[in-house]
């Protein structure tokens, strides 16, 4: 009756909601009853509604009004600017590379992350002894807070950090770099170091993925004589199909809003210069501390805008098969 | 012998092997990129500032205990530890108090309008909460909220409910009509099946919610930065991030901070990742 499917049923859940069960007759007892039950329903999801709607849905309608004024932060805004800050932004060439930097980070995550995610899911998955452990290895980076993984790499990447000292050490000195301050190299190296820190994430999806995979299947693809690369290629693979979707969803929503690692890692000046800024560092460098709240809410609002096409995009055409599964699934 | 072998070392009908060599090379490699980084970071700690000027990729000569003692001792490690618990804990609560009433209502009374609801929660998972960051300080502000623990944990216990909703409603759907109608004939209301049979049979799911919005508290750093200026507030994020960017040349002290700020996140998943690992299965299988 309810979905099957949850995660993969962002948007279809508005699909022919099931009719209540009309009472065939009014009785008093009837009444009372589905009175109860609507106190019962009102009771128990107000608050987690109220909640919702006050920090979650509230805030980005007041951002959308914020973003037309002029505005330091002090006082009702009253200066009204029409669109101007979201002109400013777009004319912006830092900006622009913000811009950039996230559609870096957004393909670059899904193109890397996928294919190693995918290899150590399949290796991991694999019945050898002390595979636990490994498991429980390969997930660490993702355990561990953003800021400390930021600073951990700013310490290991930084001009006489360890890489550079430890590449000198082994003869490989021309190829020791500015890592993060290089103002064309410093985007790629945050790439890494997200990579490094979410490629977990994947495996653990993955890994969840594998283990609904009917142990079954793979028994009577060897029968059959099938290979193990056989058997992944052709079973295992496109069974996957939906986490990877769902997994590919998710990654590219945190892409778009990717704030900590960027603002712990690399330094102020090279971020004011655009070479490591993204949408949400920009916006908080701007609106916070640079106290252009307008401003900051303008670019705040592209942030959204942008962020929920993509996703309705990703929706329609790539998660499609997948609500369409899970509301078949539940038509009777 | 060699069936019989297999068969006596077979735990849950799957007999482990010792894999091919390739498989462990492989898994070793995957093992390595993890968790070399962070294992320099632990043992840097154990080095004086000079050693690691010297020689950065060195072994600690002799091992020094003083840079971890003075975080233990002179920062404010233990108070940050505190609040980044406290919020945490309270951002727990709240989500799995308001997440599991909701999700009940939405997996078990059937009304018009459920599925409307239902959506309208799960659009929070479409666009990212961040973005909505400049407001809420701004309404967090108006309110006097700002500086307080609540700045932190209402917001996050609302960026929270929408995953929560997703995971738990399935899940108390599944929970047999029969032991619903058996409450009714017993007496019991629909309130009462919820505090007597839901709860204790969706604990699993429940402490899953309740560790995934506890790690996500307990490793939050945007929101902290914004709505906690007051230094005795600060969570370990801010900590760290603030230690490390005011002693810029205590390189070890930096290094002992981070670790010791990894130790709670590595030793809460090395015992709950069962959990969240089942919790996820969950949410992809449904």
């Amino acid at each position: 009756m309810t979905s099957t499917n949850p995660t993969l049923d962002l948007a279809g859940g508005a699909t022919a909601p099931p009719a209540g069960r009309r009472p065939a007759r009014r009785s008093s007892y009837r009444a009372a009853e589905t009175r109860r039950k609507w106190y019962e329903i009102i009771g128990l999801t107000t608050p987690a509604v109220i909640v919702y709607v006050m920090f979650v849905l509230v805030p980005i309608g007041f951002a959308f009004y914020y973003s037309l004024f002029r505005w330091r932060g002090v006082g009702p805004p009253t200066d009204y600017v029409g669109f101007d800050n979201y002109v400013l932004a777009f004319q912006d060439p830092i900006f622009l590379d913000a811009l950039r930097n996230n559609a870096i980070i957004v393909f670059g995550s899904l193109l890397i992350q996928g294919p190693i995610a995918l290899g150590v899911a399949l290796l991991l998955n694999r019945n050898f002894r002390g595979r636990t452990l490994f498991r429980l290895l390969a997930f660490v980076p993702y355990v561990l807070a953003e800021v400390t993984v930021g600073i951990m790499w700013k310490l290991l990447l930084s001009d006489a950090g360890t890489l550079n000292a430890l590449m000198q050490a082994v003869g490989l000195g021309g190829l020791v770099q500015a890592w993060l301050a290089d103002l064309d190299i410093v985007i790629w190296t945050l790439l890494f170091v997200l990579t490094w820190k979410y490629v977990g994430f994947a495996i653990i999806l993955l890994l969840a993925g594998l283990s609904n995979v009917p142990q079954e299947l793979n028994e009577a693809a060897a029968i059959d004589g099938a290979s193990w690369w056989q058997t992944q290629r052709h079973i295992t693979l496109p069974l996957l199909g939906p986490t990877i979707r769902i997994w590919m969803f998710l990654s590219m929503i945190g892409s778009l809003q990717v704030f900590d690692i960027i603002w712990v890692t690399s330094v102020p000046a090279v971020r004011s210069l655009g070479a490591s800024a993204t949408m949400a560092t920009y916006m908080v460098d701007n609106g916070f501390f640079a106290r252009l709240w307008g401003y900051g809410n303008a670019v705040a609002v592209i942030l959204f805008v942008i962020s929920f096409v993509a996703a309705l995009i990703f929706q329609r055409f790539l998660l499609r098969r997948d609500i369409q599964g899970a509301v078949t699934g539940r038509a009777k | 012998m060699t069936a019989n072998a297999m068969q006596s070392s077979s735990v849950n009908r799957r007999p482990f092997t010792w894999s091919s060599p390739l498989t462990y090379a492989l898994a070793l490699a995957v093992a390595a990129v993890s968790i070399t980084p962070v294992v320099y970071v632990i043992i840097g700690g154990f080095r004086t500032t000079p050693q690691i000027v010297a020689d950065p990729a060195g072994l600690p000569s002799p091992w020094v205990w003083d840079n971890y003692a003075r975080v233990l001792t002179q920062s404010n490690f233990w108070q940050q530890t505190f609040n980044s618990g406290v919020i945490a804990l309270g951002t727990t609560l709240g989500v799995v108090l308001l997440g599991v009433s909701a999700a009940f209502v939405l997996a078990r009374y059937t009304f018009r309008g459920r599925e409307v609801l239902y959506t309208f929660f799960t659009l929070g998972l479409l666009f990212p909460a961040g973005a909505a960051i400049l407001p809420l300080y701004l309404m967090l502000r108006d309110l006097n909220l700002i500086n307080s623990y609540y700045a932190v944990i209402l917001p996050q216990v609302a960026f929270q409910l929408p995953l929560t909703v997703v995971i738990l409603r399935p899940f108390l759907s599944a929970i047999p009509r029969e032991l619903e109608d058996a409450a009714a004939i017993d007496g019991t209301g629909r309130i009462g099946f919820l505090w007597r049979i839901v709860l204790p049979l969706s604990r699993p799911a429940l402490v899953t919610v309740g560790i995934l919005a506890f790690v996500a508290s307990w490793n939050a750093f945007l929101l902290p930065l914004l709505v906690l200026g007051d230094a005795s507030l600060h969570t370990l994020p801010l900590g760290v991030q603030n230690f490390s960017s005011q002693y810029t040349s205590d390189t070890a002290g930096i290094l002992a901070f981070t670790s010791l700020a990894m130790l709670p996140a590595l030793l809460f998943f090395t015992f709950a990742e069962k959990q969240i690992v089942g919790g996820l299965q969950g949410a992809v299988k449904g």
